[in-house]
């Protein structure tokens, strides 16, 4: 079945969240016989994202500028750090239109059994940009999942921020048990965020 | 407080629609087990499977334990379940029947993710299979347990866990996560110890805070099944099958009969804390729910039921599952029943007993046997699909 060019393709299709082998193949074929309207500009769409896209430098955000668009947009309340586990979580929240902060990424949620320690986390980089922002910054907003290592990660973040005299909220999980927030629907995660509670006071 | 009324209360169950109670009308299987394809329309009435050994009788009773969360009735690991000669994968997929009316419930695994379960309801992803419990309830009995009086505790608090599942369908999730922050916990500090460290202060607190609420929820559901139990033991009619005595043994457990489940909640998290340097020793947690134990005596001789015969024993745990079934019924919440080779170890009185029960409270039941003269008694009361030779691929 084709040639070495095909495998490879569909090997590396395969590795997207979502694709088994055979949706693999199926995507590839799709792909082969649509050279000109899909094959050929989703191809320069990937080169350029690859060449221009990264991680913000102050949020951890996905942005072909650094630092990104929402970090740079002077119209977000720079009172407000909203902690998400990633930026799957991030566009979630900016699909509601309802926080008007900024955000930072945390890249992850502690996890022992997954072998994910604090270090592993962009934990520091929030601990300086709190400091650095000598009080600008008055409430953070944790907007971890409804999982156990979410919920860990709020307590471990909780302890952590205790000491710099802020603010803290996390938002209301009526998300249900090892809910995700980017499989909310948009109402229940404003809701969610509308209803925070101050913790750790 | 050990039941002790034996006061001859009439049974609540009265003549109902059949509708009332869960049934499968359909039950379809790829790949599972010994079962390439199995495709089977049922009615309402009593399943009974007769057939020799290996035609995989247990293996359909497996599956439909599977329309409800957790492991199903082996505790088996999912890439165990697939057919030896498929792809990897399995499925089932069943119409359950409801008071609601019908619904499309499937489970299984993908070849390429064995280890991760896939639940679907009327065709729509659910994000665990702890969705399941709010549609499908099951309690089942197999030969496996009939050594639940003797075996380590942990086979009776996951006994115990099944009967309260089918009252509350939160149950499943408080004991999903309280094991997975204790496991996270112990894990912690085996590492710390072989680093020659101590486990983050944060972190452990993080994770005991998790343990205190998901550990008082999933007591208070153990304890508040216990007590339904003990009702519904107390307002069974009287027949073959020996009142047991139950009790519920555990740190957790005993300070919920004090105070309330928040102070509770407090308390074991204050005792985490406390014995961090205990379980650091250990490398575990060495007390909360998940060292709990169900009690059971046999009432009329009140004898520890451990020491009694095997054949009381079995209807011991006989009486046990049809009183939690007849309450449920009696509450509106009547379940499935799995008897997998049940009726082969009952003498001829407590297994007419059992029949009767079952089509009095008008329960499907899937029965299994290898003997079909022993469900003779049922006649057209109950049905008797075939589970056709099942196709071997590849031989
Ligand atoms: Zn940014």
């Amino acid at each position: 079945m084709g040639g070495p060019e095909i495998e490879r393709l569909i090997q590396l299709l395969s590795k997207l969240p979502g694709l088994g082998p055979r949706s693999a193949r199926r995507a590839a074929l799709h792909l082969m016989t649509r050279k000109d309207t899909l094959m050929i500009p989703l191809n320069d769409a990937l080169s350029n994202a690859a060449a221009r896209v990264t991680a913000c430098g102050i949020c951890g955000n996905l942005d072909s500028i650094d630092p990104c668009a929402i970090c740079r947009d002077n119209r977000r309340d720079p009172k407000l750090l909203c902690v998400i586990e990633d930026v799957g979580d991030l566009w979630a929240l900016e699909r509601t239109a309802s926080f008007r902060g900024r955000y930072h990424v945390l890249g992850g949620t502690l996890s022992a059994l997954e072998g994910v320690k604090p270090e592993d986390l962009s934990i520091g980089a929030l601990m300086a940009r709190l400091e650095e922002s000598a009080g600008e910054i008055t409430e953070v907003i944790l907007a971890l999942n409804a999982t156990v290592d979410g919920q860990t990660t709020v307590h471990y973040l909780v302890d952590r921020l205790k000491a710099l005299g802020l603010k803290v909220s996390r938002i209301a999980h009526g998300v249900p048990v090892g809910g995700e927030l980017d499989y909310l629907d948009d109402g229940t995660l404003s809701a969610a965020l509308a209803s925070r509670r101050a913790v750790g006071s | 407080m050990i039941q002790t009324d034996q006061s001859r209360i009439k049974p609540a169950v009265k003549a109902h629609d059949v509708s009332i109670n869960i049934r499968l009308s359909r039950l379809q299987l790829t790949g599972f087990r010994n079962h390439a394809e199995l495709d089977l329309h049922i009615d309402h009435r009593p399943v009974v499977i007769c057939g020799p050994n290996g035609m995989g009788k247990t293996n359909v009773l497996e599956a439909i334990s599977l329309l409800t969360p957790g492991r199903g009735l082996r505790q088996a690991r999912y890439g165990d379940m697939a057919a030896q000669n498929g792809d990897g994968g399995f499925s089932i997929h069943a119409k359950i029947t409801t008071a609601q009316g019908d619904m499309g419930v499937g489970t299984g695994v993908m070849a390429d993710a064995p280890e991760r379960r896939v639940v679907r309801i009327d065709g729509t992803s659910a994000s665990s299979a702890s969705a399941l419990g709010r549609i499908m309830r099951a309690l089942w009995l197999t030969p496996d347990m009939d050594r639940l009086f003797v075996d380590p505790a942990s086979t009776r608090r996951r006994f115990l866990d099944r009967l309260a599942l089918a009252l509350d369908p939160d149950h499943a999730d408080h004991g999903a996560i309280y094991e997975r922050a204790m496991r996270q916990r112990n894990k912690l500090m085996r590492e710390a110890k072989a680093n020659g460290t101590q486990p983050d202060p944060a972190w452990v607190e993080g994770l005991e805070r998790q343990m205190a609420e998901s550990g008082v929820a999933l007591s208070a559901g153990r304890r508040a099944t216990l007590t339904r139990l003990q009702g519904y033991i107390a307002a069974s009619p009287d027949g073959p099958f020996p009142r047991p005595q139950l009790a519920l043994a555990g740190l957790v457990e005993s300070w919920l009969e004090q105070a309330p489940a928040l102070e509770v909640e407090d308390r074991f998290s204050t005792h985490l804390a406390r014995g961090r340097a205990r379980d650091f020793e250990a490398g575990r947690c060495l007390e909360g729910p998940h060292t709990a134990d169900l009690a059971v005596r046999h009432g009329p001789k009140d004898q520890a039921a451990a020491l009694c015969s095997t054949g009381e024993q079995k209807a011991l745990l006989i009486g046990m599952i049809l009183a939690h079934a007849r309450g449920l019924t009696a509450d509106g919440l009547g379940p499935v029943l799995l008897l997998d080779e049940v009726a082969a170890h009952l003498d001829q009185i407590r297994r007419a007993a059992l029949f009767e029960t079952i089509l009095d409270l008008r329960l499907q039941a899937w029965m299994t046997g290898t003997d079909a003269v022993l469900f003779e008694h049922l006649g057209d009361c109950a049905q008797y699909p075939s589970i056709k030779p099942a196709m071997v691929t590849n031989g």
